[in-house]
Formats: C-alpha cells, sequence, structure tokens
C-alpha cells in the first residue's frame, strides 16, 4: 500500500516539475516601466462581498480600464500590522506610488504610519478623517454624505411604508452609522411624522445570521421596511424578501435580491470618483486634504427604484434629490431636532450643514428611533 | 559514548526530518491543487520565497508577522506538557491586551520604564489568570479545558467589545470605538535599524526562558515527569493541581503579552483590531512544533513567511486570498497526518533505497530507533 | 410592556427553531463521533464546505435537495479522513480537527467566489401553527423539512445507541478499545465510519445555513457553529434527544439579542450576544464532577 503512495507521489512530483519547467514564461514584472503609475488597493474584507469592498472593487475596477495604470489588490486584510507591511510591500515590491486603503480603521495608525516614511508615496484613505494640522501632506482622505441618499431612501420607505414602523440593522453605533440611521429617520419623518425606525445593533460589520435574525423579529414587531449598515447587506435584504416585506439597500446596487421588494437604497460611486483621483493625480495635482460631497459631487449615487414605489413616492423622493443637487442644497439636520432620550439637539431654526464636523462625532438617535446606544 | 551521541542526536533530528519530509510533501499536494485550478506553481513559488525571505524588507515582515504567534503558541504549548489541550490563546492574547492598555492609560505621566513594566505585568497577570482559571477548573471540577478555553475565547471578545464602545472608550475614537492611546512616547519602538518591534525580542526570550525552566529547574522536571500524572506527581512531591495552575498561569501570561505587543508596538490602544486570529494560528503553531519550545521558532518562521508573502502572491498571481488559507490547511493536514506514517514508511523506503552512503551506520542507527519508538 | 413580552418570546421561540438546525446537525454528528471514541474538531470545516457546495449544487442542477445530500457527501469525506488518518498511531484528532477546519474553510472560501452573486434555490418552508391567523405566530413557526428531519434523526439515534447492535457496537467502540477488539471488531473501522457519518450530518447542517436560513452563501456563513459542536454534546451530556433540547437553547440564546433590541433594549448587545457561552460555561462548571466518569465514552480523551 505504501509502495502505492510512494509511487503517486513520485508521479505528482514529475507532474510538477514538468509544468513548472513549460510555465517559464509566465514574467509578472513590477510597473515600473516609463509612465506607468502603478495603484495599489487595500481592502478589509473579501473583495467580492456584495457590499462595501466589492463597491471599492468596482471603483478599483474602473482605473484598470485607463491607459497606462497598473492596479494591484489585496484582500481580507486585518487592520493589524500586515495593515502596514501590505501598504509597504505595495511601496516596494509593485513599485505603487498611489495606495488606497479602504478601510475606515486602516487610517490609524498604518496609513499614517507608512506615509511618514514613505513621503514620495500618496496615500487616499477613505473616512474623512484627515486634519491638516496633525496630518503628513501625502494624505488625503475621501468620503461622501451618503446620508443624503440614504435621507431619499427615508422618504421613499415612509411613503411605501404600511405599518408606519421602519427597521435598520447596523453594526456598531459609531457616528458614521448613527448618522445614516438620523437621515433615514428624517426623511422619513419628512414624509409622516409618525413614522418609528426601530434599531438593531449585530455588534459585527459581517455576520449574517445575526443580520437574518434580527431582520425577522423585526419583521415580528410589524416593521415592513428594512434597511442597513452591514458590510454586506445581501442577508437581510433577501431574508425581508422572504418575509414578504420591503428592503432598501446599502453600499451597491442590491436590486436583482429583491425584485418584489426592493425599493431603493444609497450607494458609492467609487469608479466616478477613482477615476477623477487618478486623473488629478496624473495632471500633478496635491490629492492632500479632506475629499468629500455628496449627491451633487456624483460621490453617492441612489439605487434604481423597484417596482413597489409609487410614482408619487418617486416624486417626492426626486423633487429632494433636486434641492440636494442644487446649488442651495438641503439640509438634513435643521431645528428643532429632540433627540430619543428627549435632549435638544438643535432649536427651531438652527441648523447644521453637511460639512459642519460636529455631525462627525453624532452619538445620539433622534426621536422616533427606538433604541438605545451605551453611554460614550 | 559515540554511539550515544549519534543516536541522540539523530533522536533530536527525527523529528526535524519528518516534518521537513512532510513540508515538502505538502507543497506537492499544494503545487497540484494550483496545477488543478490552472495556476503555475512556478510563479506561486517563486513570488512565495521572494515575499517572505527575499529581500531585507520581506526579512523583516516575516519576523514582524511571527511576533504575535511566538507569544501567543506558548497558551497551547505549555499545557500540553501535561496532556492537556488548550486552546484560549485568542481569549489570553484579548484580556492581555486590554489590561495592558488600560494600566497604560492609568500610567500616563509615568516614566518610560515604569510604565512598560506596569503594562507587562499587567498583561501577563490578566492573560495568566484568564487562563489559569481554565486550570482551576480543570483541576478542581474535571472541567474539559478544551471547550472551557474555548468558550472563555468568546467571552474576552465579547468583554473586549463592550469595555472599548463603551465605559473604556476614548470619545475622539469615532468610527472606530477604542480606548484611550497610550502615548506616543510610550510606544514599544523599533530595534534600531530596522523595521521589526521589540515584541520579537520578547517572542524569542520566552522561547529560551521556558525552555530553561523544562529542562533545568526542578519544577520543570517535575512537570516532564508527571506530564498530568497524579501518581507520579506526588512522588515528587508537588500536587496536580499547584502544576496544572502554575502552567496554566505561566501559558496564559505569556499569550497575555502578545496582546500587549499589540498594542504597545502597533496600535497604542485597545479595539477590536486585537482580534485578528492570532489566538487560533497559535494553536497550530503549538502542534506542528510538536509543544517543543524551541521548535516554536522555526515554525512561526514558517507561519511568518506565509503570512508575508501572502499579499505578493495575491497581487501577482490574481490568485484570491483563500489560496494561501488553503496552502495552510494542507501544510497543517499533511504534517499533522504525516505522523501515522513517518515511522513506518520511512523506515521501508530506506530500506528499498539500499542507501549505501557513507554513514551508513548512522541511517542504521536511525532505523534501529524507529524500530524501537515505533514498537514501543 | 405586557406586549413586548410576548413579542421577546415569540421572536425567542422563533429564533430558537430558525437558529438551531444547523447545531443540531452538527451536534448529532459530534455526537456519533465522540460515542465511538473519537473528537472531531473539524466540524466547522466540513460544515463551511457543505454550506458551499450545498448551494453550488442546487444553483447548478435547481435542486435544492440535491445540494443537501451534495453537502452531507462532501462532508463525509472530510470525516472519513480524520477518521482514518486519526486511525494511525501519532496524530493528534485534536490538531488534526483544527487543521481540517483551515483546509475546509480555504476550500470553500476558494471554490466559492463565484458563488457569492447568484441566487441558488432555497429550500421552502411551512408554518405548524395552522391554529392561528397572527402573521407573528406563523412566523415564528415556520419550520423547514431540515428540522424535522434533525428531530427524528435524534430519536432514532437515541435509541439506536440504546438498542440496536450497530449503537452497541459504536458504543464498545467507545467506551473500551480492548473489549471492542475482543469481540473481534475493527475499532479503527467503527470510528471511522462514525466519523463519516457524522460529518454527513454536518455537512447537511451547513447546507441548512447557505440554503434556508440566513439562505445564502458567503465567507461570514459560518461563526463558529461546527467549534460550538463539541461544547454542544458535552452540554448534552452525549445523549442525542438532549442534543435537541441543547440546541433549541442555544438557538433561542442567539435570538435574543436581536429580539430584545427590536423590542427596544439594546444596552450591552455584546454581552446579550455572548450569552450562549456564558450559559454554555456555567453548565459545563456545574455539571462537571470529577467523580462522575460514566457518562462520557471512556476512550475518549477528554
Amino acid at each position: 500500500m505504501y509502495k502505492n503512495i510512494f509511487y503517486c507521489l513520485s508521479v505528482f512530483i514529475l507532474l510538477v516539475a514538468s509544468s513548472c519547467g513549460s510555465s517559464t514564461s509566465t514574467e509578472v514584472a513590477g510597473s515600473d516601466s516609463v509612465g506607468n503609475l502603478s495603484i495599489g488597493f487595500v481592502y478589509i474584507g473579501s473583495k467580492s462581498d456584495y457590499g462595501y469592498n466589492q463597491a471599492h472593487s468596482e471603483g478599483a475596477a474602473a482605473l484598470k480600464n485607463l491607459s497606462g495604470v497598473t492596479v494591484y489588490e489585496e484582500e481580507n486584510v486585518p487592520e493589524t500590522m500586515d495593515a502596514q507591511k501590505t501598504m509597504e510591500s505595495m511601496i516596494n515590491m509593485d513599485k505603487s506610488t498611489l495606495i488606497f486603503p479602504t478601510s475606515f480603521g486602516y487610517f490609524d495608525p498604518h496609513a499614517l504610519e507608512m506615509a511618514k516614511k514613505y513621503p514620495d508615496v500618496t496615500f487616499l484613505h477613505c473616512g474623512g478623517l484627515y486634519d491638516k494640522s496633525k496630518h503628513p501632506g501625502n494624505v488625503g482622505s475621501y468620503f461622501g454624505y451618503i446620508d443624503e441618499a440614504v435621507y431619499l431612501s427615508g422618504i421613499v420607505a415612509a411613503s411605501t411604508s404600511k405599518t408606519k414602523k421602519l427597521g435598520y440593522i447596523a453594526a456598531k453605533p459609531i457616528p458614521q452609522v448613527l448618522r445614516n440611521i438620523n437621515a433615514f429617520a428624517l426623511g422619513a419623518q419628512s414624509v409622516d411624522p409618525s413614522v418609528t425606525v426601530t434599531v438593531v445593533f449585530t455588534g459585527d460589520w459581517f455576520l449574517p445570521v445575526k443580520e437574518a435574525e434580527a431582520a425577522n423579529s423585526l419583521a415580528d414587531q410589524g416593521v415592513d421596511v428594512i434597511t442597513g449598515h452591514v458590510d454586506s447587506p445581501k442577508v437581510l435584504i433577501e431574508t425581508a424578501e422572504k418575509r414578504g416585506i420591503y428592503s432598501v439597500g446599502y453600499h451597491t446596487d442590491q436590486t436583482p435580491l429583491a425584485p418584489k421588494g426592493f425599493l431603493t437604497g444609497a450607494m458609492w460611486n467609487w469608479p466616478k470618483v477613482y477615476t477623477d483621483f487618478v486623473n488629478n493625480y496624473k495632471a500633478g495635482k496635491s490629492l492632500s486634504g479632506l475629499h468629500r460631497g455628496g449627491l451633487k459631487e456624483g460621490i453617492v449615487m441612489l439605487a434604481p427604484y423597484g417596482p413597489a414605489v409609487s410614482e408619487a413616492a418617486k416624486a417626492k423622493a426626486e423633487a429632494i434629490k433636486a434641492e440636494f443637487m442644487s446649488d442651495k442644497g438641503h439640509t438634513i439636520f435643521k431645528g428643532p431636532l429632540v433627540s430619543s432620550t428627549g435632549k435638544q439637539i438643535l432649536k427651531a431654526g438652527e441648523e447644521l450643514k453637511q460639512q459642519d464636523p460636529i455631525l462627525e462625532s453624532m452619538d445620539y438617535l433622534v426621536k422616533g428611533v427606538n433604541g438605545s446606544i451605551p453611554a460614550l | 559514548m559515540a554511539k550515544n551521541s549519534t543516536t541522540k542526536l539523530i533522536s533530536t533530528l527525527k523529528p526535524v526530518l519528518n516534518t521537513l519530509v512532510a513540508l515538502s510533501i505538502s507543497l506537492v499536494f499544494f503545487a497540484l491543487f494550483l496545477l488543478i485550478i490552472g495556476a503555475s506553481p512556478k510563479e506561486v513559488f517563486t513570488y512565495m520565497i521572494e515575499g517572505s525571505v527575499g529581500n531585507w524588507f520581506s526579512i523583516q515582515n516575516t519576523l514582524l508577522m511571527m511576533a504575535p504567534l511566538m507569544l501567543v503558541a506558548f497558551c497551547t504549548v505549555l499545557p500540553a506538557k501535561l496532556g492537556m489541550v488548550v486552546i484560549g490563546g485568542e481569549g489570553a492574547l484579548v484580556v492581555g491586551g486590554l489590561a495592558s492598555a488600560v494600566t497604560g492609560i492609568a500610567l500616563a505621566d509615568a516614566s518610560y520604564a515604569l510604565t512598560m513594566s506596569g503594562m507587562f505585568l499587567s498583561a501577563f497577570l490578566a492573560g495568566g489568570i484568564w487562563i489559569g482559571f481554565v486550570g482551576l477548573l480543570k483541576y478542581y471540577k474535571g472541567a474539559n479545558e478544551t471547550i472551557v478555553s474555548l468558550l472563555m475565547n468568546y467571552i474576552a471578545i465579547a468583554l473586549l467589545n463592550h469595555l472599548v464602545e463603551g465605559s473604556l472608550r476614548d470619545p475622539q475614537s469615532l468610527n472606530k470605538p477604542s480606548t484611550y492611546h497610550i502615548g506616543e512616547s510610550k510606544m514599544m519602538g523599533d530595534i534600531a535599524g530596522t523595521d521589526v518591534h521589540y515584541g520579537v525580542i520578547i517572542g524569542l526570550f520566552f522561547i529560551l526562558f521556558t525552555y530553561f525552566i523544562y529542562h533545568f529547574t526542578t519544577f520543570g522536571f517535575s512537570v516532564r515527569i508527571t506530564g498530568g500524572n497524579k501518581k507520579a506527581a506526588r512522588l515528587v512531591g508537588l500536587s496536580l493541581g499547584k502544576i496544572i495552575l502554575i502552567t496554566c498561569f505561566l501559558a496564559g501570561g505569556i499569550s497575555g503579552l502578545a496582546g500587549m505587543v499589540e498594542v504597545t508596538a502597533i496600535h497604542g490602544r485597545a479595539n477590536a483590531s486585537l482580534i485578528a486570529g492570532f489566538g487560533y494560528t497559535g494553536i497550530l503553531v503549538s502542534f506542528l512544533s510538536r509543544h517543543n519550545p524551541i521548535a516554536v521558532l522555526p515554525v512561526t518562521f514558517l507561519f511568518g513567511a506565509l503570512a508575508a508573502s501572502n499579499g505578493l502572491i495575491q497581487r501577482r498571481c490574481e490568485l484570491p486570498d483563500a489560496t494561501m488559507v488553503v496552502l495552510q490547511g494542507i501544510i497543517f493536514v499533511t504534517i499533522i497526518g504525516w505522523e501515522g506514517f513517518s515511522g513506518k514508511m520511512a523506515l521501508q523506503s530506506f530500506k528499498k533505497l539500499k542507501f549505501n552512503l557513507y554513514g551508513s551506520k548512522l541511517l542504521a542507527d536511525t532505523f534501529s530507533n524507529y524500530r524501537r519508538s515505533y514498537k514501543s | 410592556m405586557d406586549q413586548n413580552f410576548w413579542l421577546i418570546l415569540l421572536a425567542i421561540i422563533g429564533g430558537a427553531i430558525r437558529v438551531s438546525t444547523p447545531f443540531l446537525f452538527v451536534s448529532l454528528g459530534e455526537c456519533i463521533t465522540e460515542k465511538s471514541g473519537r473528537i472531531n474538531l473539524g466540524h466547522e470545516g466540513s460544515m463551511i464546505m457543505g454550506a458551499m457546495v450545498g448551494y453550488g449544487v442546487s444553483l447548478f442542477t435547481g435542486s435544492a435537495w440535491l445540494g443537501i445530500l451534495a453537502a452531507g457527501c462532501i462532508g463525509s469525506l472530510f470525516g472519513l479522513f480524520h477518521g482514518w488518518i486519526c486511525g494511525k498511531k501519532g496524530v493528534n484528532d485534536i490538531a488534526m480537527g483544527i487543521a481540517l477546519i483551515m483546509l475546509g474553510t480555504g476550500l470553500a472560501f476558494f471554490f466559492g467566489k463565484s458563488l457569492i452573486k447568484p441566487t441558488a434555490p432555497r429550500l421552502d418552508d411551512f408554518s405548524l401553527a395552522w391554529w392561528s391567523s397572527v402573521p407573528q405566530i406563523t412566523q415564528a413557526f415556520r419550520i423547514n423539512w431540515l428540522f424535522i428531519l434533525g428531530i427524528i434523526l435524534a430519536v432514532v439515534l437515541h435509541y439506536g445507541f440504546k438498542y440496536s447492535r450497530w449503537g452497541m457496537i459504536v458504543r464498545v467502540a467507545g467506551e473500551n478499545e480492548e473489549a471492542g477488539l475482543a469481540l473481534g471488531y475493527n475499532v479503527n473501522k467503527i470510528r471511522t465510519i462514525s466519523s463519516a457519518l457524522g460529518t454527513f450530518l454536518s455537512g447537511i447542517g451547513g447546507a441548512y445555513l447557505s440554503l434556508y436560513y440566513p439562505g445564502s452563501w458567503n465567507e461570514g456563513l459560518s461563526s463558529g457553529q461546527g467549534l460550538m459542536a463539541v461544547a454542544l454534546v458535552i452540554f448534552a451530556r452525549w445523549k442525542p434527544m438532549q442534543c435537541f433540547v441543547a440546541s433549541l437553547l442555544f438557538g433561542g440564546a442567539g435570538a435574543l439579542g436581536p429580539a430584545l433590541q427590536g423590542a427596544g433594549f439594546s444596552y450591552g448587545y455584546y454581552l446579550f450576544n455572548a450569552t450562549p457561552y456564558i450559559l454554555t460555561l456555567i453548565i459545563i462548571i456545574t455539571s462537571s464532577s470529577k467523580k462522575e466518569s460514566g457518562v462520557a465514552p471512556a476512550e475518549l480523551e477528554i
């Protein structure tokens, strides 16, 4: 018996050896040739997750079509030393001069450390964290006012909901997430002030069973539109469809997952953003600083409307969308604004523009949202 | 005398040789896998070498990837000397990291040396008590240490998340909930002239330290003698309870230091980035090194090399991240499974090949050695 | 408040039914393996493989039940391998289990990349609550045939271990290797078969995840259910019927966090999410006793 195994093994070895011999022409050179731009993308999860990372990867894919650009991608890179070494390896071995660390947690300390060490390389981080007084000049940070698209989805959701109860499944109660929840609730309340939004925090960015369970228990409570802010909203949208209720997407267009109940969703437009970045980079412009923008700047978009959305609801959403696109803009967070615990956030007449940094440290849920967040 | 020392040499070399043989076989299996999926083994292996030891950057990268594993592996290594299978490294790392961050923040105004020793001690104590509890339950209640330590991992992670998002949270850590920073001046720093932090040195120290303890002290002697046997323990005059408790405390303490290294050398704070699965890799390191402290070094080197070259293979060969997980799986399955063949197979194959080389006596000794160990 | 209480209770019952099935299959699988005197931590690996292969086969053949069968078969390959190789002297079953988790996960993620996007036919369900017209109740009691199959399996195994010849042989292998050998049985063979049977079940458990609940293939699908099976079996004192109870309890505890938040209590959700683990730990602590040795199979080094 062992003789056979040994025999098989030697055959394998021969096979491998011959294949090695035949594949000598597979040279992949670093892209240091003249005029070629090498760009590195680092993802926190799988780039085919139907959510956050896929959205970025689609942006990276758009760059591959540009001439003179080579794109290197690395997925499932944890926010540990691994993140720094991945960027450094892209710089050293792929000769990348433009790096996109796409996860929020890559910024401090990982991207900052690398930026200090490699002043000739440009780092563009997704998260909107740049502070000119503290951070090096070869770093830029970008993020979209996706709450604008979420606000519009809230309008569509409230217009479609029959029970006037909406559900929001979120990973963690961090400012970015709270801002989206509040924008969703305010959008919904602009249609009907009696609408409530119930929040379930799952505790992490990718927990399919918990997300499905949350969607089910929300449906049990009579919620008939579900949306969420997790890395891959696939499960919650499919669960909503299974339960025969409506869903609102996030990150990418999830229409195919729920042909009946998908209403609309907030999604990123990274292909445009990344193409612009690279063109500016090639034109020699500095990419340092904070890059932010919403619907008007084309960083975020609204997903196509589903069949369940009435013409009236579409008209309402489109009207506000037009305001967002206009020079005057539309303000989401304006007084009177009261938190879910009854605290006065903004007095009547006060308003917070999208660029206001106070919005970046949001630590409350607005009135009409069921749920609480741990005291900060 | 001479014969005796050759036998001794061979008996030490035997497991090393066995592992090397198994490693080569696993690489053949992996090459086959690559052929099946249509990738070029030659290309992959080339990048694997380039990315792990191919240049100074890669070597440093490998060393850095080794650091947490060298420490956390001891959570399984030490109890294994008593026949216990403890898999709680992840939990010990997490509580160790948390404890050192809390201490570091509390000692913000103290001197560097005091803060460092405080963080060191608190991480050691926290990890030690965490796994010591596992030993306690094992000895007094007969609770299965494998399962208990597994459950404790999940509990430690929940505790970390709860505290980091609640009472220990730095309000400035907006979208990535973390504790306060221990201060840039309190960071561990790199070994002069390199990018490699001192965590590697701590790891090396404990490899030598445990080797010394187990081979040159009374405690180590009694552990080796008893091997978890109650009656034998009584013979050497130590209670088995004490041996179990001390072993588990040491094991947890050392793996707690892995958390401290992550905090003081990389993140500066405790947050969810500590949960990176090092603890689970540590279990495999332990088994692959046959629970021998010295062997932990080359085995973690192997793991470090795989982790360091992972990215390059992803980027150059355009293979998904899972490829390297497959490789790791193949390596472990082969090395652990090879144990079942090594004795018999080596004997037969060597006999068949009829070695007629200088030093055939050496081989003859090996055979008799194999035969003896196989029969016993 | 009163209404909230009922809603939470209902959500927990519903959650217990929905979430428990994979736990049930995996723990029954582990139970068979352990009864024969081996411990296989690798159920997590066969489960993830089962989830991926089940989804893929269902996608390509159009039949979810064929997917379930394929998942069981791929799972049993892992068990067969584990059983065979751990029969060799010097191979540690726990280490091999962990290695197989890694291999299974790697292979499943590798070959599953192209399955993340497409939508495969899923398993149907039906409601047990024909007596009610309240939608929440009918929803909570929606079950799938696999759930029923799992219960039947638990009963069959319960009596099978007790009274059937096959059950006795397995138990002999698990209780006393020498006795098994003396009776003329090939203990290794028995363990290998038990191991393969066990992972057949965990493969099905995985396919339940991808084909019914949550019902799609992705890389975060299994979050340690396979590893927890080992704890569940201890929790259930190696009794198949109690595996069922333990799985329901586990499923229910997992549904506690989302259900409480759905009703408006969101403080400390991490701790609520950890309840299954804390609960198991407490039960293991209270139920373990140094003197008690009759429950666990004696050949099991645990």
